[in-house]
């Protein structure tokens, strides 16, 4: 069964900051959105729950990019994750989940599940 | 084909060391392992026996773990003593059966020697050996007072300072004139005598105990052959140990006269099917009582078994370094001059407490030994010099006398031959390194994953890098100093081309000089040199994606997301109304409170969207950041000084505040540490910071570049008796040329170890102006002094800066459901469970 998804409006431009990230609450739980105004698309969405340390601190990294790929590292212990795939550079068998983004006009949009039975922080 | 069977008798640290060699070892697939322990623990480390009584259990000490056994399928019986060998049917018999072996490792130690006194066996007489013993003696302890040690040595003077640990009045007996007669000369001798006395310990030397009698203050009495007597209420003996051959003797293997299992350069005993390692075994009528020698025979055993014919114990260096009660001994190689024609170069510092002996060849070209005492600071070096014979220096005195007195620096890695050891804990010589370098590696991580040095304790890391630094070079491979993958620059490249240009953005040095989009690595570092640069505000548009999270919201990010806060507090000095803010912010807000090293109070666990509100309030009454989060001026500690001290000669508190508010905000390669003591007796511990200022009846004494935490480091002593305004301009000076030359996240402690000509250099700089900077240097630092400003209170004023601090942008009443709380001494803290995986 495939999940139902929606397509949830989670802020506007204004709340982004350039080069870096900020965290916004969805029915999914916590999502960092960041906003890479060099590149193309510039805004990548991923889960905002750092997996090394089970706190809500990703879109608080450094961003910027590694053999071209864009990047966060986690501010707590420093690894660094795709923000295309979620995947974990120093950790092959570590991923965060990553969430379809686009810009609606002034809105930002995230494609999330419809919650189901409530699962926080998943 | 079926598996042949190894026993092991003994579980040691030698014997565990050989299993863990052998287990790795091809070989291992081809044996079934057996291990009999007499003693019911698994291995653990004797060489730190004595932490046991200052809180160290038989798991932090032990050297291995019972699953580690059964991953490596080795049959571990403890409690269980070997009690027969027989050689013909190859069989072990121990009270709870018998088996059949087909090779046998013999790693059964040694035991300590009693001495033959009447009255030896009493109760309150014990031996320092098991942690059975050690139980027994704390035991004892209990209902005691004094406690003796018999014997001067190594382990008798570890034993003293466990039975000073428990509490004890502690005396040292030794037979000899002096203490470790085997490792020192009379001077060393005396001079640890006297450290030893200091701290509490009494000594009597040239004492032959004739017997041990009931006492009559004491439980027991010892009387001496010159007729003098001493009364305590436990002894132990620690007068050195004998080889533990009890079954090799009776099973007819050959032993030395005075003990010891004889064994070949293979470590084969006379029966080609017998083995022995570490201190049972005799080699060349040798028994060697340390654990390095005895891990050397394990690995040589090893690979003997794996049929290695090049395998061989050829000996082992005997010299030793270690810290005896707190006191720094080293002894190398030919200590006592015993060579003909050995001459000998001494330098005693009764002041300081140093003394160091070498002993030279009789050219004055080689060194055959030392004495060090007090100070084990060119033991390494000499240890260099000493194994691999190199030529020494035309003055070698230069090598003992101390820094300011024109003492040589450290060898350099061209200097050691092929043989040097670099990597004890691993045995990975110089030549290893050059042989992983031809074989491929290109860079330090290579190298250390390929050799495994550097992996053990880590002591060698800076002359591993010094070496693969200088082997790549040798082959013309050019050492890549880049930032990172975005900048081909070093950091001190960095703040040149950003000083010199003007540049004033990361976007903008990125573009004329960089590539790709930025870092974690080089976006806080540029940051860092913008800020001390420009001095503009570190949330300005251009810089807040520059920061690291600490930087970007001002305070410590915490495990779970909270950050904590500490408002800045010069020279620890608070009224009691801002004392009592603190206290009514953190009680508001639930706020963990702890104070800290530094002299001020930090408050955890606030939130992201908590901040603002706090500052408002911190900054209403008075407060300032603190800088905790930067890369900046931490704190300048002090002592009260002489405003109540009655020692105190200058106002240190004063001048902790001057310089604390001088210095605030400044942004660094890495953090900076100050402090000032109000008198020679250093209450401030001002020599453990990157800036030390000591007060004298003529002014202040400045030290620079010292360190505590991970890798202590003494300040040096840098200019004496300056003025006020004197030690200002001379400390802005050092800072600036600090900030502007170091590497990224260098303190002053490794700057000043990396910078070629080091001390004497930098006094050249700085007091000599030999540059022509040092008004450059100064007008620089007056720039950032008067362009300072709280971040702070600009930030909570600007409403567009507050927007940063949402926890979730759109959902401000959302609580963060991984951020749950438990309550521990009265306090809140986080939930420790709260870490989902």
């Amino acid at each position: 069964m495939k999940a139902r998804t929606c397509w949830e409006a989670v802020c506007t431009v204004d709340d982004l900051v350039a080069d870096s990230g900020i965290a916004v609450w969805t029915d999914d739980g916590p999502v960092a959105v960041f906003y890479l105004p060099h590149r193309l698309p510039a805004l990548f969405a991923i889960s905002h729950t750092d997996p090394f340390s089970g706190s809500n601190v990703l879109a608080r990294g450094i961003t910027g990019d590694i053999n071209g790929e864009p990047v966060v590292a986690s501010p707590l212990y420093k690894q660094h994750f795709n923000l295309r795939s979620g995947q974990c550079l120093e950790d092959e068998s570590v991923q965060v989940k990553v969430y379809p983004v686009l810009l609606d006009g002034n809105r930002i949009r995230l494609e999330v599940q419809v919650a189901q039975a409530a699962s926080v922080a998943a | 084909m079926s598996k042949q069977t190894l026993i092991v008798i003994g579980n040691g640290m030698v014997g565990h060391h050989f299993l863990e060699q052998f287990s790795q070892s091809p070989a291992a697939e081809t044996y079934r392992v057996i291990v009999f322990g007499e003693e019911k623990q698994l291995a653990y480390d004797r060489v730190h026996l004595s932490e046991y009584f200052t809180g160290s259990t038989h798991a932090d000490l032990a050297m291995g773990t019972a699953d580690w056994y059964a991953d490596q399928g080795i049959d571990l019986r403890l409690n269980e003593p070997v009690t027969a060998i027989d050689r013909n049917s190859r069989v072990l018999t121990t009270p709870k059966g018998e088996y059949t072996y087909d090779q046998l490792v013999l790693a059964t130690g040694s035991y300590p020697f009693v001495p033959p006194i009447k009255g030896n066996d009493q109760d309150g007489c014990f031996v320092y050996r098991t942690l059975d013993d050690l139980d027994a003696i704390q035991a004892s302890a209990q209902s005691a007072k004094t406690g003796v040690v018999v014997g001067g040595g190594l382990l008798g003077l570890e034993a003293a300072n466990a039975l000073k640990s428990l509490g004890l009045q502690a005396h040292v007996v030794e037979f000899a004139p002096r203490l470790m007669p085997v490792q020192l000369d009379d001077q060393g001798g005396a001079l640890l005598r006297q450290k030893i006395e200091d701290l509490g310990v009494q000594v009597h030397t040239e004492k032959a105990t004739t017997a041990i009698v009931p006492g009559s203050d004491a439980r027991l009495r010892m009387n001496f052959a010159d007729d003098s007597h001493l009364e305590t209420d436990l002894i132990v003996f620690s007068a050195g140990i004998r080889p533990q051959d009890t079954l090799a003797r009776a099973c007819g293997l050959e032993v030395g006269e005075r003990g010891g299992i004889v064994v070949n350069n293979q470590c084969t005993t006379s029966d080609p099917n017998i083995h022995a390692i570490g201190e049972c075994a005799l080699w060349n009528n040798r028994i060697f009582g340390l654990v390095a020698p005895g891990y050397t025979m394990a690995r040589t055993l090893s690979a003997a078994l794996n049929k290695d014919t090049g395998a061989a114990f050829t000996g082992a260096d005997m010299s030793t370094k270690l810290k005896l009660l707190g006191v720094d001994v080293g002894s190398i190689g030919d200590a006592h001059g015993q060579t003909p024609g050995a001459r000998n170069i001494r330098f005693h510092d009764e002041q300081a407490g140093h003394y160091r002996r070498m002993v030279v060849s009789q050219d004055g070209k080689t060194l055959l030994g030392a004495i060090l005492v007090g100070d084990n600071g060119p033991y390494d070096t000499l240890l260099q010099y000493a194994l691999n014979g190199i030529e020494l220096p035309a003055n070698p005195e230069a090598l003992i006398l101390p820094e300011s007195e024109g003492g040589a620096p450290a060898l350099g890695a061209d200097a050691l031959p092929d043989t040097a050891s670099i990597c004890s804990c691993h045995n990975v010589t110089k030549g290893d390194i050059s042989g992983a370098i031809d074989a491929g590696c290109t860079d330090l991580g290579g190298v250390k994953a390929e050799t495994r040095a550097s992996t053990g304790c880590g002591g060698c890391a800076a002359l591993l890098k010094k070496v693969v630094d200088s082997e790549l070079e040798k082959r013309g491979v050019e050492v890549c100093t880049d930032l990172c993958e975005h900048f081909p620059y070093t950091r001190q490249e960095l703040f040149h081309l950003v000083k010199v240009n003007g540049i004033r953005t990361f976007r903008g040095l990125l573009k004329q000089y960089g590539k790709g989009q930025g870092c974690d690595i080089c976006k806080p570092t540029v940051g860092s040199i913008l800020a001390t640069c420009w001095n503009e505000h570190i949330l300005a548009t251009d810089h807040v994606p520059l920061q690291d999270t600490n930087d970007t919201f001002m305070a410590n990010m915490q495990k779970n997301g909270t950050y904590s806060i500490v408002p800045r507090i010069p020279g620890g000095e608070i009224t009691p109304e801002k004392l009592i803010v603190l206290g009514e912010v953190a009680r508001e807000y639930d706020l963990y409170t702890k104070i800290t090293g530094g002299q001020r109070v930090d408050l955890f666990g606030a939130t992201l969207s908590e901040l603002p509100e706090i500052w408002e309030k911190l900054i209403a009454a008075g407060f300032e950041t603190g800088h905790a989060y930067g890369k900046s001026l931490r704190t300048v500690k002090s002592c009260v000084g002489s405003t109540w001290c009655r020692y105190g000669v200058q106002d240190s508190v004063g001048m902790a505040i001057t310089l604390e508010n001088r210095y605030k905000g400044l942004r660094a390669p890495h953090k900076v540490k100050m402090a000032v003591s109000g008198c020679t007796r250093e209450c401030a511990e001002a020599q453990s910071k990157d800036f030390g200022v000591i007060a004298t009846e003529k002014g202040w004494n400045l030290y620079v570049c010292g360190n505590g935490g991970m890798r202590p480091r003494h300040a040096d002593l840098f200019a004496t008796d300056l003025s006020d305004e004197e030690l200002i301009r001379t400390i802005d000076r050092v800072v600036m040329f600090y900030v502007r030359t170091a590497d990224r996240l260098q303190r002053t402690s490794v700057w000043m170890e990396n910078l070629e000509g080091g001390l004497e250099y930098l006094k050249q700089v700085v007091l000599e102006d030999s540059l022509g900077i040092g008004e450059e240097l100064e007008q620089h630092m007056a720039d950032l002094v008067d362009t300072y400003q709280c971040e702070w209170r600009t930030a909570v004023e600007d409403s567009e800066k507050r927007k940063r601090f949402r926890e979730f942008v759109n959902a401000p009443e959302q609580k963060d459901p991984v951020q749950r709380w438990t309550s521990e001494r009265g306090q809140r803290r986080p939930e420790l469970e709260a870490v989902s995986s």
